[in-house]
């Protein structure tokens, strides 16, 4: 009995589901089996037809029919789901009769119906919808079948800006029409734009056998170097973009470095896996936030940046302690001991937590970013990594040439006898310069993990460009690293779009070795009379 | 700066025999074991036999040989020079790629494209070979790349280097950037020698196949007499006046310069010869490793290089090989019973010799002669 009463109401259940699903339907019979059933370009054209009228019920039973989920019989037209038929055109559920079969579809009925689909999205009700199914449609080829459709959106469309991408979209479902005045038309409203996809466009109208009117060829080509001059802008800022953005990640590495060696004259390969520990950091404060906190998820970076200072400040405090302070004034043998405690280091975070990378999500505020034109966006992150790197620029500025700890790390570093008989407990101030720039290593980690990979060799893949940065810029100035951090980031960006990457980076290093040449110092010297050995 | 050696000479009649009679007598012994002794527990023992030794046991020796090389140009130009290159991986690489591209060209037709191009060529869908594989198909062309690939491009660099009297750590980091440019160019596949596969599945040398027994005996041999050629060579090099030269630019290199030297040309000079070295030993590795990669110009390679003449002892001759033997039978050993644990024992190594072996095995040996006879006289 139970059983039974259970049974029917689930029956009942899946029947309220079917019809809460249903929407209005308008689709007469006679349309759906003209869909359906028959020759691939009559099937083709009434499902054009009945996209230009943008009749409602169309989206279901076309997404129905690129589900294979619809059937056929003599008379009837069935969407099948789960063994549940529901008549196509009424939107009730009906009996599926036994002689009912399978509508198949090729390639190009599909290519068909996934238009129609993104065609009948364009006068959904719902903005985001629509602008959607516009980013969609001006990816691919305009499809001439959805002018009527197009033209449907734009009368009704409230949005200006969608507006006036939809017009678009049009000129260039237009551009092959066979009316002379339309191609011209549409010729000049698509000069105007800036988008990479419409310069294609145009300029596949400039072969030899796609446009022959010779007045509108020269349109074409007037309007492809238009469009080529507004791209052009956005490449060369995309550039300059992306050389600032990887300049801000090399300042934010190298930054840490310039306190270490430019500063105390200690050479440290585990530079690099200090970044590491500040990502793993990282990685470890998100997993808190996910598991005790998930409504406060976007904020943990917020803890993770004072998290990850903290951390690596704390390991590097513990490698001076331990290592580095008998190795001062031995800078080749302190190479040798960093470089193993590098090693010792990455081995310990691929036994705790394994050889393969981590995902570190960012928070969901970084992701996206601003289109300051159609081949140019900025992404979020880079973005915040850039005001991030400023802002611990500038408070390393502050800390090293404002504060009583700055004032002793640069009196150490002058003349260290001479710091200690004014008072300086120099051992003291050696480590906590070393746990600072430890520190800024560790912050450099948080930024890095929610950029790129987190994994036991993040820091390897940084040691050669970080140490670049300061042998570049010289030592002991942190206006000479930042000053060389940009500088090779923008040059390695531009020279990236000329030969490629690899050849990019082989020309970077390549300056280096020569420039290092012409000024031993780098690019800001210490004046004075400071001897060598 | 560096805790130097003290600078230990023969005396003056001794000098021109380079070694005195116990030191003659090991390199001797030396000889015989790699001449005579391996090739007959190898070849002529049965295989059956406990004093058999298998092939991996001879492989592994010979690679480790042919390490000794690099450790010991290490040792030339750190241990008496004063100069820490973190980069002779690339001219290690470079002798290796040499060799390696005549291996290929003596695969013929018997690739697995059945081509007179290599296969990776024939991959990248190449018709002809580029130009730096002119002289590829002869055996005496490759063998003078292999010496002068390495001398131009370290001499090169080094004359820039030195001239602007670029030195200590400044010297360290521009050579490991070298050899970490060199390594992204080689992984290129447009480079044209491979890419990040490089070079492997040679079938013979001078028309003579690898694998069999005789030739890698032959090969074996080859490796171990370069070594103690080089050993002799350098033991030569720092008797001489020369050496001492060297030795004075890596105490005090403003002195020597103030007495009237041009320390250009010794460091030059010793800075190519350790590059050579590496080269010839990089060409002695290919052949019997059966491979060659951009990985050997990993700046991480050339570090090694570093530890090994460190662990063995700076300033000592013997100390390179010593070290180079100890380290890398560590790591054939580690890699196989605790894989995991490799890298801790290499870190601390590196760790345990700068703070407290700064002169290595070598040292420890010094140290305790020193405490036995401090007990003889007490």
């Amino acid at each position: 009995m139970r059983r039974l009463t259970l049974r029917s109401a689930f029956i009942a259940l899946a029947a309220v589901l079917v019809m809460v699903a249903a929407p209005a339907w308008a689709l007469d019979a006679a349309q759906a089996r003209a869909i359906a059933v028959g020759d691939g370009d009559a099937r083709i054209a009434a499902l054009q037809d009945a996209v230009a009228r943008a009749d409602p019920g169309l989206a279901t039973f076309a997404q129905a029919l690129l589900d294979d989920s619809v059937k056929t019989t003599a008379t009837g037209v069935f969407i099948v789901h789960d063994d549940k038929a529901v008549d196509a055109v009424t939107g009730q559920p009906a009996r599926l009769p036994d002689d009912a079969e399978d509508v198949s579809n090729n390639n190009r009925m599909r290519g068909a119906l996934q238009t129609a689909l993104s065609g009948l999205r364009l006068v959904s009700p719902e903005l985001a919808t629509r602008r959607a199914a516009v980013d969609d449609l001006t990816k691919g080829d305009a499809d001439p079948a959805l002018l009527p459709v197009i033209a449907k959106a734009i009368a009704r469309e409230t949005d200006a800006g969608l507006k006036s991408r939809l017009e678009r979209l049009k000129a260039a479902a237009q551009i092959a029409a066979p009316d002379r005045a339309q191609r011209l038309q549409a010729i000049q409203l698509l000069s105007n734009s800036g988008e990479p996809t419409v310069r294609a466009l145009l300029q596949s109208r400039l072969a030899p056998d796609a446009e022959t009117d010779l007045e509108l060829r020269a349109a074409l080509a007037h309007a492809v170097t238009q469009v080529d001059g507004r791209l052009a802008w956005g490449e060369r800022l995309g550039v300059l973009f992306t050389g600032i953005s990887l300049g801000s990640i090399l300042l934010l590495v190298a930054l840490g470095l310039a306190i270490t060696y430019g500063l105390m004259g200690v050479i440290n390969m585990a530079h690099g896996e200090l970044m590491m520990i500040g990502a793993y950091t990282t990685w470890g404060v998100q997993n808190l936030f996910r598991h005790f906190a998930p409504g406060l998820f976007d904020a943990y970076i917020l803890l993770a940046v004072p998290a990850s200072f903290v951390v690596s400040a704390a390991v590097g405090a513990i490698l001076e302690r331990g290592v580095i302070r008998f190795l001062y004034g031995r800078p080749l043998e302190t190479l040798l001991a960093t470089w193993g405690i590098s090693l010792v280091l990455m081995q310990g975070v691929r036994s705790l937590f394994g050889a393969q990378n981590v995902e570190v999500e960012n928070p969901s505020w970084m992701s996206g970013g601003i289109a300051v034109t159609s081949n140019l966006v900025l992404p979020y992150n880079r973005l915040a990594i850039i005001a991030f790197a400023a802002l611990v620029l500038l408070a390393t500025w502050a800390l090293i040439s404002r504060t009583r700890l700055g004032l002793f790390v640069r009196g150490v570093t002058q003349n260290r006898r001479m710091a200690s008989c004014t008072g300086i407990n120099t051992t003291r101030i050696d480590t906590l310069a070393f746990a600072l720039g430890a520190g800024i290593a560790g912050m450099a980690g948080c930024a890095l993990s929610q950029v790129g990979n987190v994994g036991p060799d993040l820091g390897q893949s940084y040691i050669v460009d970080s140490f670049m940065v300061v042998v570049l810029g010289g030592v002991g100035q942190l206006a000479g690293t930042v000053l060389a951090a940009l500088g090779l980031g923008l040059m390695n960006k531009m020279l990236e779009g000329i030969a490629g990457a690899v050849l990019a980076k082989i020309f970077v290093l390549i300056f280096i070795v020569v420039f290092i040449q012409k000024r031993p110092q780098g690019l800001f010297a210490l004046k004075g009379r400071s001897a060598e050995s | 700066m560096t805790p130097a050696a003290p600078v230990q000479l023969l005396p003056e009649s001794r000098r021109g025999l380079l070694l005195g009679v116990r030191g003659w007598s090991a390199v001797i012994g030396v000889l015989a074991v790699i001449a005579v002794l391996i090739p007959l527990l190898n070849l002529a023992v049965p295989a059956g036999n406990p004093l058999h030794l298998g092939d991996y046991g001879v492989a592994l020796v010979a690679k480790i040989m042919c390490y000794a090389i690099c450790a010991l140009a290490m040792d030339l130009i750190w241990g008496y020079t004063g100069i820490l290159s973190l980069g002779h991986g690339l001219y290690f690489a470079l002798g290796g790629y040499a060799m390696g591209m005549y291996l290929m060209r003596q695969i013929g037709h018997d690739g697995n494209y059945r081509s007179d191009l290599p296969d990776f060529m024939v991959f990248l869908d190449w018709k002809a070979m580029p130009w730096t594989w002119a002289g590829s198909a002869s055996f005496v062309f490759q063998m003078i790349l292999v010496v002068a690939v390495p001398a131009v491009v370290s001499g090169v660099f080094g004359w820039f280097a030195f001239r602007s009297r670029i030195k200590g750590v400044y010297f360290s980091i521009i050579t490991q950037a070298l050899t970490f440019a060199g390594m992204l160019l080689f992984f290129r596949n447009e480079t044209g020698f491979g890419g990040n596969n490089g070079f492997t599945d040679f079938k013979r040398i001078l028309g003579i196949s690898i694998a069999a027994p005789s030739t890698r005996m032959v090969l074996f041999v080859l490796t171990g007499l370069t070594l103690v050629a080089f050993y002799l060579l350098a033991r030569a090099i720092v008797n001489s006046k020369y050496g001492r030269v060297l030795q004075a630019i890596r105490d005090a290199e403003s002195r020597v310069m103030f007495t009237g030297y041009d320390p250009l040309k010794y460091k030059l000079s010793i800075w190519v010869l350790s590059a050579v070295m590496c080269g010839i030993a990089g060409a002695l590795y290919v052949p019997q490793v059966g491979i060659i990669n951009p990985s050997e110009m990993s700046p991480a390679a050339s570090i090694e290089m570093a530890i090994w003449a460190a662990v063995g002892g700076r300033g000592t001759l013997v100390g390179p090989i010593v070290g180079a033997f100890f380290v890398n039978g560590a790591k054939s050993w580690f890699t196989q019973a605790f894989p995991e644990f490799w890298l801790y024992f290499l870190g601390a190594l590196f760790i345990a010799v700068t703070l407290f072996l700064p002169r290595g095995i070598m040292g420890i040996k010094d140290r305790l002669k020193k405490e036995k006879g401090v007990e003889v006289k007490a």
